[in-house]
């Protein structure tokens, strides 16, 4: 992984996904370390985020790196007309290391061609986002002591969400049994299922969430996004289908964790807060040690 | 129609490549994935042709030109039965078919409108694969998105 960029899911093997999971483990008992001391890290957010943005500076702060960049377009030279290519070769001259979120598909693997220093993807539009993928099967794997042989239930927009698509795609490794819950609007697209297929793996696809529930161990939420919506007709139609509340979770397994990439609507009422099973808030926490795991490997460090 | 009239409808060349079977309808689209609407040599071509296989047929021949096979395969999407005929001192050397390559740069666009190479300087490339029905998709090495044969269009 050394000086390698990371694009998409894809781009990690099994035993590569595996190593990034285990060191991010070794971060988690020990997160202030001067790993990155030195170091310069810019941050390209030509689209606001704040989850992810904050989460990897907060990972390269703890471990003493410095952090350059912006936080969205209007304040960099992109308002000028700069290509992306012109912004990618000017910072990779002021940093070790690019991470970057782009709204345009492909953005970053790109940008990964024409940088002299390695690109960490941040989500380039509805494609791809690795790193939050990395993160979720941390969590699965903490909470589920495993990442073999669950069954893994996907609700909401799989159409145009990219951290089902990366998910989706990396938990082929792992035997998944796949539970697909969306309106027949937004299913998974056939690139992602190919995947699915290839691997010989079992998949359902539902439109209701309530017969799915206690077959689940993991319930991986989302959130249907207005502004990934090419139609806003087809937005309204669609945009409270799927609603999970504590009562649904009435006869789910002991097991059973609920994540979401957040940020949260109302696809879950916030009665599921309190529950043990709610496991979306530390699985953000999950992200700053994964993203630091992923940092040092990329810059060799650890 | 015999062999011996076609020869007269398109002229004959003593040296270079003859491309038969072109589907009538893709000959100008081979005419610009090959760019042979820029070369110095003289270029001969037929549309509407009667083809005993075919109903209707196109031929392109081109003097003095000889192509690499990567260079011709890149005319499988639109023209996949054409035949390649070479031929010198008016004798034929080789004939072979076009083969669809593994992967297909610049000539097609991605039909994703949000793409890196819709929106910026970024030439197309992609990977060729099949469904689970055997149809042809195009997987973007950009963006990652399927672009199925009906959505093809050539930049």
């Amino acid at each position: 992984m050394k000086n390698r960029s990371l694009v998409s899911i894809n781009d990690y093997s099994k035993e590569e996904i595996i190593k990034i999971l285990d060191l991010a483990e070794e971060f988690e008992k020990n997160p202030r370390q001067e790993t990155l001391k030195g170091k310069v890290i810019a941050s390209l957010f030509f689209e606001p985020s704040t989850r992810t943005r904050l989460s990897f500076e907060s990972a390269v702060q703890q471990l003493s790196g410095s952090i350059i960049g912006f936080a969205s377009a209007d304040t960099s030279s992109v308002s000028k007309g700069e290509s992306l290519k012109d912004t990618i070769l000017t910072v990779s001259n002021y940093s070790d290391l690019i991470v970057m979120r782009h709204p345009v598909e492909g953005s970053a693997r790109y940008a990964s061609e024409v940088s002299p220093v390695p690109i960490i993807n941040a989500g380039d539009g509805a494609n791809q986002h690795p790193t939050q993928c990395l993160l979720d099967l941390y969590s699965i794997r903490k909470t589920q002591g495993t990442l073999d042989n669950l069954d893994i239930t996907f609700v909401g927009d799989l159409k145009y969400g990219r951290t089902v698509h990366s998910l989706a795609i990396a938990l082929c490794h792992f035997n998944t049994r796949f539970h697909l819950v969306s309106p027949v609007e937004l299913k998974l697209p056939s690139a992602v299922k190919r995947h699915i297929k290839e691997a010989k793996l079992q998949y359902e696809q539902y439109t209701s969430l309530n017969e799915v529930i206690d077959a689940s161990d993991i319930i991986y939420m989302t959130r249907i996004q207005r502004e990934r919506f090419p139609d806003p007709l087809e937005y309204e139609k669609v945009k409270n289908v799927y609603n999970l509340n504590n009562s649904m979770l009435s006869g789910s397994k002991d097991n059973l964790r609920i994540l979401h990439p957040l940020p949260r609507v109302n696809e879950i009422s916030i009665d599921v807060d309190t529950n043990a099973k709610a496991y979306y808030f530390e699985q953000a926490l999950n992200g700053v040690y994964v993203r630091q795991a992923i940092l040092a490997s990329i810059l060799a460090l650890k | 129609m015999n062999k011996k009239r076609k020869e007269l409808i398109v002229s004959a060349i003593n040296n270079g490549t003859v491309i038969d079977h072109i589907p009538t309808e893709s000959v100008f689209q081979v005419i610009r994935i090959l760019g042979l609407d820029k070369t110095k040599n003289q270029v001969y071509f037929g549309t509407n042709l009667d083809s005993k296989k075919y109903g209707l047929k196109g031929i392109i021949k081109i003097s003095d030109t000889y192509f690499a096979n990567e260079e011709i395969n890149k005319i499988a999407l639109v023209a996949p039965s054409a035949t390649l005929i070479e031929i010198k001192d008016f004798e034929v050397v080789r004939k072979a078919n076009v083969t669809i390559p593994d992967n297909i740069e610049k000539i097609v666009k991605c039909f994703n409108p949000n793409c890196i190479t819709n929106k910026q300087e970024v030439p197309t490339r992609f990977s060729v694969i099949y469904d689970e029905n055997g149809n042809l998709k195009l997987a973007c090495h950009y963006c990652e998105k399927n672009t199925s044969k009906e959505n093809l269009t050539f930049v």
